[in-house]
């Protein structure tokens, strides 16, 4: 330890309520508040989704209570077309920006980043609050397009133009809706880029003595990579907002072209581009998949390593692989625009690097199996929960082989399998992440240990259930069913309806397992086994400090940092796991520099 | 097995020296408040965190070029025009600032080291700064008022939506940097003016100049 008085914390320990809950400057508090923000996302979210497939299975099925969600988009409770693609729109927005994005990346990233690299706090802790406080007012906007005008948008989340551009002669949402949703998007941008700078300096310029960068844990990889993608791509999502919202509310021409006639009605516009919209959106929208994805490829490394009680096959070039998953992210965009009339040597070149980003993808993957292999897992329900992101990463994955391809693609487009890739590769993957990272930070977080049977039976519930949910979908897919068709009446379409009634039945038993979580998370909170200091006999700093830990985590005394992060069953070792901290001489240490 | 004797740590005294971490940054004014003392060094998260902020500037204005370039190229309503002349004027008057901006953070820093003794006030090339900044702003003011009393409001043609988007862009950033200078003047004047505050301040200033260059001769080229 070194003392730490000569650069005192930058902010004294809040005394207020105020202070100290709401408006924090302390890194912890606000990584809680991300997650408290993603858990309420996620909700809302999944009860979304649970009423969009209760349509899909049984169309003309009045959903008691549903008129007081919108009077006009559900007359008698029954959901019209539109406003199950508004729903649509509003889960997967949700889902993308205000959890995937916020609980594995913001939350624990805030509440472990500092800790992990050995830092009282982030070099910025007012940027740092008012991310979340802007995050969180653009969630407020995002749901407020429930209650304004004709609802919310219904152009799903990637927005296409024109239909995204010309108002609402385009359908209910498309006025009002669109604008409250870009607007939302750009201040979420804002949030993220206020988090991203401070994630980006914390990483480089925080770290306490001996704390080297190949001394850091995965999991700081896992962020610091994801911040640089942030940083990036959503510097370029928010002029595409701008400009979709001036084509609203200013008259301009940027997305649609002349002569568009919608609904029988001659449009002003002149000249816009379709395509530019396309270009932009998906320039961020394809490494926002690897935003979503990346931090659980730390947090799911750092969690096995420590149950597996040795580090994996190569710490290097596990580092390596997911910062070349970064670089190549920005170069694959195009394949979301196979079929939107880019020219053909376009989609061949993005063919290419779709194609060259299975590679690192399948080295994290060989390299996790291959550490897993002949080791003696400790099994909990947080390894439980890192195993499943393995299973879905690889299962949503190989469907990418498929995809990747231009002329599967055209055949498989904006079908099911589509679907069916995303949601496992993508959503349910850093899901399980998630509920992985907060089984084993939870006692470090709040002090109090989760119950481990409960997290069990939440496991196999939630890991048979997501496969009966998505496993389907690549079948429809494959079928030719079309994905955000609201109704199957086609002569084609209408045998699969049953197999839509199972998967919303899967979809409703595995959305009520997720509150034996939620029941877990608040029951552990308040009546949980009080936790130790280090509970999973980890080696990296946060292990190193109280639980809770302090306001400054670490005391009056910075650790200084001798090893690499996981330094377990050390041949000629003390004990079978050393701590970072622990200054004993190590003849066989597993050193990287 | 090849013994590997364990280094004792080795990166503490490098790292004390140079700043690059173990909350080097830091540097807390002296409890008497003696300008004179503000310790020099420049700390490590201020100087990333303004080069991490202008990387992500930087890809907004890629972002609205590359925007107009592919509008441009599916154009066939592309209206060439012709900018206000006084987008030349405020030109020089963004280069001017930071020109002055130099000279005051090189008298200031030389100030902080005990260098001058002058009666002077560190704080008199900030107020010049400041000034062109406003000036600038101004300009660019005029050249909207003078376009929109043409007739050539925002929607008039893709060509002035782009000029207005990117020109209150970049003001709106200038804004940001004209806050930075009046809350630089403020710890400059209470004596609690971090060397790494004006080091960052400057960097962005200049930045703003670069950009608004590049931005002119993109609009000159495009419009």
């Amino acid at each position: 330890m070194h003392d730490m008085s000569a650069h005192a914390v930058q902010h004294g320990a809040p005394t207020s309520f105020i202070r100290k809950y709401v408006f924090s400057l302390d890194h912890k508090v606000i990584g809680k508040q991300y997650y408290a923000l993603a858990l309420v996302a996620v909700v809302w979210g999944m009860v979304l989704s649970w009423l969009m497939r209760i349509h899909l299975g049984w169309t003309n099925l009045p959903i008691p209570g549903l008129h007081l969600l919108s009077s006009t988009g559900a007359p008698g409770n029954v959901m019209t077309p539109e406003y199950y693609l508004q729903l649509m729109t509003m889960h997967g927005t949700i889902m993308v920006f205000f959890v995937l994005t916020t609980a594995p990346f913001a939350a624990f990233g805030n509440f472990f980043l500092p800790i992990q690299v050995g830092a009282e706090d982030m070099p910025f802790p007012h940027f740092n609050m008012m991310s979340f406080w802007v995050t969180f007012v653009a969630f407020l906007v995002l749901v407020s397009s429930f209650f304004v005008g004709d609802g919310p948008t219904l152009g799903g989340w990637t927005q296409y133009a024109p239909l995204s551009a010309v108002g609402s002669v385009s359908g209910p949402g498309q006025g009002l809706g669109v604008v409250l949703w870009a607007a939302s998007i750009g201040i979420f941008c804002v949030g993220q880029l206020l988090g991203s700078l401070n994630f980006i300096t914390t990483t480089l310029d925080m770290r306490t003595r001996g704390m080297s960068l190949m001394r850091l844990p995965l999991t700081c990889w896992g962020w610091f990579i994801t911040s640089v993608m942030g940083l990036t791509a959503f510097a370029v999502l928010m002029p595409a907002c701008i400009l979709l919202i001036l084509d609203h509310v200013a008259g301009t021409s940027f997305f649609v072209p002349s002569n568009l006639v919608i609904n029988g009605q001659l449009l002003p516009h002149t000249g816009g581009s379709t395509l530019l919209w396309q270009h932009l959106f998906w320039f961020f929208g394809h490494p926002e998949v690897y935003i979503a994805i990346v931090p659980g490829m730390g947090i799911v490394s750092h969690v096995l390593i420590t149950n597996m009680r040795r580090r994996m096959l190569s710490h290097r070039v596990l580092i390596y692989s997911m910062g070349s998953l970064a670089v190549l992210s920005y170069m694959v965009y195009g394949h979301h625009m196979f079929v939107s009339g880019m020219n053909p040597y376009s989609s061949l070149a993005f063919s290419f690097p779709t194609l060259v980003i299975t590679i690192p993808s399948t080295i994290v993957v060989l390299i996790w199996l291959g550490s897993l292999y002949g080791s003696k897992l400790r099994i909990n329900s947080a390894s439980l929960f890192a195993l499943g992101f393995i299973s879905m990463f690889i299962s949503g994955g190989v469907s990418g082989f498929f995809l990747a391809q231009p002329s599967i693609d055209i055949m498989l487009h904006a079908t099911y399998f589509v679907v069916a890739h995303f949601h496992l590769v993508m959503a349910v993957a850093a899901i399980f992440g998630i509920f992985s990272a907060t089984y084993f930070w939870f006692g470090k977080m709040t002090g109090h240990m989760m119950n481990e049977t409960l997290g069990k039976l939440h496991f196999w519930l939630s890991f048979v259930g997501t496969y009966c949910i998505f496993m389907p979908f690549h079948y429809l897919g494959i079928a030719g069913n079309v994905r955000r068709y609201q109704a199957f009446t086609d002569d084609y379409l209408i045998p699969l309806i049953p197999l839509h009634r199972f998967i919303t039945v899967a979809a409703i038993l595995t959305g009520l397992a997720q509150f034996i979580f939620i029941y877990n998370l608040i029951y552990s909170r308040f009546k949980g086994a009080p936790a130790p200091d280090n509970p999973w006999e980890g080696t990296s700093l946060e292990w190193s400090t109280a639980t809770p830990p302090p306001h400054n985590n670490f005391g009056d005394k910075l650790p200084v940092v001798y090893h690499d992060p996981y330094q377990y069953n050390v041949e000629g070792a003390s004990t079978e796991y050393v701590m970072q901290t622990s200054p004993e001489q190590l003849k066989n240490a597993h050193e990287e520099n | 097995m090849a013994t590997i004797i364990q280094p004792p740590p080795q990166i503490e005294a490098e790292r004390l020296v140079s700043h690059s971490g173990n909350g080097g940054w830091r540097n807390l004014v002296p409890a008497d408040g003696d300008l004179r003392r503000v310790k020099n060094s420049s700390p490590p998260p201020a100087s990333t965190g303004i080069w991490v902020g202008l990387a992500a500037i930087t890809m907004t204005f890629a972002a609205f070029t590359s925007a107009l370039i592919v509008r441009q190229g599916s154009a066939q309503d592309w209206r060439h025009i012709t900018l206000p002349p006084v987008l030349y004027l405020n030109s020089l008057v963004i280069i001017a600032s930071s020109f002055t901006l130099e000279m005051a953070r090189r008298r200031i820093a030389a100030f902080m080291g005990g260098l001058r003794t002058s009666a002077e006030s560190p704080a008199r090339w900030l107020y010049v700064t400041l000034f062109l900044g406003l000036l600038f702003v101004a300009g660019q003011t005029f050249a909207w008022i003078q376009l929109k009393s043409q007739g050539f409001g925002l929607a008039s043609n893709v060509s002035y939506s782009f000029f207005y988007v990117l020109t209150v862009a970049h003001a709106l950033h200038v804004f940001g940097g004209l806050g930075g200078l009046v809350r630089a003047i403020g710890k400059l004047n209470h004596n609690v003016l971090r060397r790494s505050t004006l080091d960052a301040t400057s960097r962005y200033w200049h930045f703003m100049g670069i950009l608004w260059l590049y931005l002119l001769l993109l609009l000159w080229m495009k419009l």
